[in-house]
């Protein structure tokens, strides 16, 4: 059983936490509730007694790599944004293992509804990095097809994704499938009426889907005490299905508790809420300054737990990855980091006509009057070789 | 049974009905729509025959049951949702206006979002508030919407038809208040494409333009005009997004003088929009500014002012005389 009831945890003492307890509700948990964990942040296997996992070398050097990849590609994304390549980049440094972990733990047949940030689980789909940042470069709005690697469009109004995982659900459902959904959102989004009818709509309907919330502590400036006054899994309690916290900076965690909730929505058991308790360890976005609302002190404390150390660590001291292995990875790295580079600056922006492309499946009189009038207008710039200047 | 004359709630009824039996993807959505056949029986028997699966009762959560739908489109479903009274859709408007109307375009088309949404709209039946209102200037003004409403029965059917057909979401406002007047619909005729317009009455001295609700108002103003020796033409613009102006061009190059009448609103209604565009395509053949008709900028008043507020048949002939007098 996942549901995590609050008398059958010990609650574990955090200072940072229990400083906030003055202003939580009476009979709200004043500490932290224990989270799923498998791999410690100093690389040591632990047990948990509900959920457990066991990979092969191979698979835990390949979780490795996804994570390390994964960064790397984010890291090379943030640079495009500051050499004015990209618009803006939303980075997801510090949520690798809530991300590869997850996405992980999904089969081809599943289907992902990520927020904008799911970077990771993008590459756990198969999705070409690349594809991720045309949006990012202000070439178009997303445009890759959804049902090739069954991996919807990013979705940047917050929330609104988890009902349509949860329609979805419900759809695959009535086809008899056994095939699971799972739904992408932040702590920030748990507040959103969406995510609640969401709920709401999963637990009426018993729908397959799972709702993997990255608690990455903060919502632009705002911390998690601005959007909740209980942990968020104990959400699900109230909506009528289990919620668990995991650790969110632990691979094997996450692809453990994501694997058994997929599993129960299989079985036709309906959702399962997940929190993954994890850190935003850079901006909001390029365009954010953390400084103005953390601490360094508290980015420090939660790079001591970091995802891909803590992996890394656990297959050195296991003999389980040599040093051949970390060096073709970092070369790896560097090629994928060349590759996205020159995709993007090759990335040409979009004919002027393409604004109409698109707007209806059916066409629409008005569009086409307004393309023919701009492309006239346009015309009326060209020079007597037909050069539009 | 190929001609019946059908109140135009049933008629939507039968419509619905032919639509769950041909395509098995085609679902029924929305509050009360299933026991109790909805609260204006627009629905009414559907979930006995079809079952639970196909009619379903949802949750009382407008944005939920939008947002849901969007899902099931995503999975290969047509959804037709119900959205119960005009007033009501607000929740909803995030998601028809930021995920369903732009989800194609977003894709580079590479998704379709074949969505209705039916709202039972416009006032008349003495209600409470917000369950009066024509929102319908709301969503023709967001890209990748298309947004249509019948004035009759055969209209009712054939246009509710055409609307689970297209690939692209419908908004598909129906007129309350002419829920239960007759007409004929014949299921085996071949319908008019959905966003023509069609000119229900013909006129040469001017032209009135109407949808829903208030088409059946234009052509009682039209009769009374007759017997003042003026002659009317009315046309049904049936669809609000897009606007079929090539037909009210071709009346107003005729008649030389347009009046608008819708219940919504006349500031940025749609009546602004049609004068705006026939007063470019037109100017040179007005005899008269382009007029509208329609509600006041105050919210919709208690029923009992209804019925000042709404377009009734002197408002319309006012409008009629003064066009006729420039």
């Amino acid at each position: 059983m996942t549901v995590e009831g609050t008398a059958a945890r010990k609650p574990r003492r955090s200072s940072k936490r229990t400083s906030a307890s003055a202003t939580k509700a009476p009979g709200a948990q004043s500490a932290e509730p224990q989270l799923v964990q498998l791999l410690t942040p100093e690389g040591e296997r632990v047990q948990h007694p509900e959920y457990d996992i066991d990979l092969s070398p191979e698979e835990l050097r390949g979780l490795y790599r996804d994570m390390v990849l994964t960064r790397r590609f984010d890291a090379e994304a943030t640079s495009l944004q500051r050499q004015g390549e990209l618009g803006l980049w939303a980075s997801l440094l510090g949520q690798e293992a809530a991300q590869i972990g997850s996405g992980r733990a999904l089969r081809d047949d599943d289907y992902v509804f990520p927020t904008y940030r799911e970077h990771g689980v993008a590459w756990c789909r198969g999705v070409d990095p690349t594809n991720l940042l045309g949006m990012f470069r202000g070439v178009n709005h997303g445009g890759w097809d959804p049902t090739s690697n069954n991996f919807h469009l990013y979705t940047i109004v917050i929330g609104s994704q988890t009902l349509h995982a949860t329609g979805y659900a419900m759809g695959v459902a009535k086809d008899g499938s056994d095939s699971a959904v799972i739904a992408y959102f932040g702590d920030g989004a748990s507040s959103q009426g969406d995510v609640a009818e969401s709920f709401t709509f999963s637990a009426v309907y018993n729908a397959p889907v799972v709702f993997f919330c990255q608690n990455n502590q903060w919502a632009i400036s705002e911390p998690t005490e601005k959007q909740t006054r209980v942990p968020l899994y104990q959400r699900a309690q109230g909506f009528g299905f289990p919620g668990v916290r995991v650790d969110g900076n632990d691979v094997l965690a996450c692809l453990a508790v994501t694997r058994s909730a997929l599993e129960r929505a299989r079985r036709g058991e309906g959702p399962t809420l997940v929190e993954a308790f994890t850190y935003r360890m850079g901006a909001h976005t390029t365009s954010d300054d953390p400084t103005r609302y953390r601490l360094d002190d508290e980015r420090a404390a939660w790079e001591a737990k970091d995802p891909i150390l803590r992996l890394r660590t656990y297959l050195e001291k296991q003999g389980l990855a040599d040093a051949a292995f970390f060096e073709e990875l970092e070369t790896e790295s560097e090629t994928l980091g060349k590759r996205v580079r020159e995709a993007v600056r090759a990335m040409p922006d979009p004919d002027h006509m393409a604004m109409f492309d698109h707007v209806y499946a059916d066409g629409h009189a008005l569009v086409d009057e307004e393309r023919a009038q701009f492309a006239a207008y346009q015309a009326s710039f060209a020079d007597a070789d037909g050069e539009v200047k | 049974m190929a001609v019946q004359k059908l109140p135009l709630a049933k008629a939507l009824n039968e419509s619905l009905r032919t639509a769950l039996e041909t395509d098995p993807k085609v679902l029924v959505m929305g509050e009360d729509v299933g026991k109790l056949g909805g609260v204006f029986r627009v629905t009414d028997g559907l979930q006995k025959d079809f079952g639970e699966e196909r009619v379903i009762d949802t949750p009382l959560a407008e944005s939920g049951i939008v947002g849901t739908a969007i899902g099931l489109a995503l999975r290969g479903y047509r959804p037709v949702v119900e959205i119960q009274f005009d007033g009501f859709v607000f929740p909803a408007y995030d998601q028809i206006v930021t995920q369903l109307a732009k989800m194609h375009a977003r894709a580079l088309g590479k998704i379709k979002l074949p969505v209705v949404v039916r709202i039972p709209y416009g006032g008349g039946i003495g209600a409470v508030e917000h369950h009066s209102e024509s929102p319908e200037a709301l969503f023709a003004h967001v890209a990748g919407l298309k947004v249509v409403s019948p004035s009759n029965s055969s209209d009712a059917y054939w246009m509710l038809q055409q609307a689970i057909q297209s690939d692209d979401p419908v908004i598909f406002f129906e007129p309350k208040r002419r829920y239960w007047d007759k007409g004929e619909v014949d299921t085996e005729a071949i319908p008019g494409e959905l966003h023509k317009a069609r000119t229900v009455r013909e006129g040469s001295d001017l032209t009135l333009v109407a949808y829903g609700p208030m088409v059946k108002l234009c052509l009682e103003a039209a009769a009374v005009a007759a017997e003042e020796g003026r002659s009317v033409e009315v046309v049904d613009l049936r669809s609000m997004s897009p606007i079929d102006f090539d037909a009210i061009q071709t009346s107003v190059e005729k008649t030389r003088r347009l009046v608008v009448v819708h219940e919504a609103p006349v500031f940025y209604g749609s009546g602004a929009e049609i004068a705006a565009r026939i007063t470019e395509r037109c100017f040179y053949h007005l005899e008269a500014p382009v007029l509208r008709v329609g509600g006041y900028h105050a919210p919709y008043p208690p029923a009992r002012l209804e019925e000042e507020y709404l377009p009734g048949l002197d408002r319309v002939l006012d409008a009629v005389d003064r066009s006729l007098a420039y």
